[in-house]
């Protein structure tokens, strides 16, 4: 069996980049690491050389500016789940980090590697799909931004590839309306277990209270994070209420197709959590505008 | 083989090491330190846990070369001058201890915690030990713990004033 040979730093990402080129076929980008030490444990990749990108300058800040946060995507869940900024705009997001794993997992895990991983129901993804992030991504033939919501390719795989490429940072319209953001989350125990349904959802209002845009992310309801557009298209156009975020969160349930699981419950069961769950972050994303 | 140069419990460090092991095998089989436990093997049960910069990590799915530059506290670090730390007799005190094979990194995190939160609420506390699997104290222990250790530091701040 293969094993690592070189861990190695690049500077910056002309270097990262630089370094996969170099050691084509070999190299393997990396960033908190903390799925890839499993995988190679159980021999899923069995890359020899490792770019690590975790400590790249570029990757590593939040800002916003001109209406839209940009998130190094080297930032750990950890950095995001406590960054002021972030609690503030993207109440959702923060949520979302803060669940995933440990502690000690938040400490070293990064967004890339979340989005990259393309596990459906990855507590930071969830949120960013609903928050509509893109991603820029890097490679030889230079950067490009592509949608979050498309880089999902099947469970555990996406099309961002991290032997080729690099996945530099996230960016998020802010809207310059009203608008709120929420994330919930049903899991066995709070720390260290998946979620058996998470959902995130942001809404944007008119002035009069009448939804404008809605998004409603369920999951891990399908192989990527699910968008309920039944639900998002029920509601606008129209007033929010309670009786009507009950209304679109009963399209949700009914739009979701859960399968059994032995590990998070019968696809029944999770199918009305849907349900609950997107009613829940609908009320309170509202309340964030109301 | 790679060098890895750092700073483990305030000494400098500087050995050739295989990039492929986990941090946790190079804390134990290279330098020695076996006080850093490994239970699960998959960054589920926290008892690898050692601190980072400053930070808890689980060592055993953090690449050993992620180390490079860094200061690493595990167990051994923390008494001083054969004088336990605060939090270690804080352990012993609430019972917060049986078999021990969790304790080290249960420890750490306390450490962690108390180094930027003097007085944590019992919701940080969980929150920051949540990480853990202890089989043996039923983890109510670990709140009195992290409480007397406040206590302690606090004392030993106000008698060195």
């Amino acid at each position: 069996m293969k094993k690592v040979e070189k861990h190695l730093f690049p500077k910056n990402i002309k270097e990262a980049l630089e370094l996969l080129v170099e050691y084509k076929g070999e190299a393997r980008l990396v960033s908190g690491a903390t799925d890839l030490m499993l995988w190679i444990r159980e021999e899923k990749v069995s890359p020899s050389v490792l770019v690590d990108v975790s400590e790249l300058p570029e990757m590593r800040f939040v800002s916003v500016a001109d209406g839209k946060m940009t998130i190094g995507s080297a930032m750990t869940h950890a950095e995001i789940a406590a960054h002021p900024d972030v609690k503030r705009i993207f109440p959702a997001l923060s949520d979302g980090c803060r669940s995933v794993g440990s502690p000690q997992i938040r400490n070293i895990a990064t967004l890339a590697g979340n989005i990259v991983s393309a596990q459906p129901a990855a507590d930071s993804v969830v949120p960013m799909t609903a928050l509509g992030a893109q991603c820029e991504l890097v490679g030889p033939e230079g950067a490009r931004m592509r949608p979050l919501c498309e880089l999902s390719k099947r469970v555990g795989e996406s099309y961002v590839d991290p032997t080729k490429e690099i996945l530099t940072r996230i960016e998020i319209r802010i809207p310059s309306g009203r608008y709120g953001t929420a994330f919930k989350r049903i899991a066995p125990r709070e720390a260290m277990a998946l979620p058996v349904v998470n959902a995130a959802v942001m809404l944007e209002a008119k002035d009069d209270g009448t939804i404008k845009a809605a998004r409603i992310v369920a999951s891990p309801v399908a192989v990527v994070p699910f968008r309920a557009k039944n639900a998002e298209e029920y509601l606008i156009g129209k007033k929010a209420s309670p009786e009507l975020f009950t209304e679109a969160a009963e399209a949700a349930g009914a739009e979701a197709s859960p399968r059994d699981s032995l590990v998070r419950g019968s696809g029944a069961y999770r199918k009305v959590l849907v349900k609950d769950l997107v009613e829940r972050a609908l009320i309170q994303a509202a309340s964030l505008f109301a | 083989m790679q060098e890895l140069k750092c700073v483990v419990n305030g000494k400098n460090v500087a050995i050739m090491i295989d990039p492929s092991h986990s941090l946790a095998d190079v804390i134990r089989y290279d330098l020695g330190l076996t006080g850093t436990k490994k239970g699960c093997e998959e960054g589920e049960c926290g008892a690898c846990t050692v601190l980072v910069d400053g930070l808890p990590v689980d060592s055993c799915i953090v690449p050993a070369m992620k180390a490079y530059g860094k200061s690493i506290i595990t167990i051994e670090g923390l008494a001083q001058n054969g004088e336990l730390d605060p939090i270690q007799e804080a352990f012993m005190e609430a019972g917060a201890i049986q078999c021990g094979f969790c304790t080290p990194g249960v420890v750490l995190s306390a450490k962690a915690l108390l180094m930027h939160e003097e007085n944590p609420t019992k919701e940080e506390v969980r929150d920051e030990l949540s990480g853990h699997f202890c089989r043996c104290t039923g983890y109510l222990q670990f709140y009195d713990a992290v409480r007397i250790a406040s206590e302690k530091i606090k004392d030993r701040k106000n008698k060195k004033q």
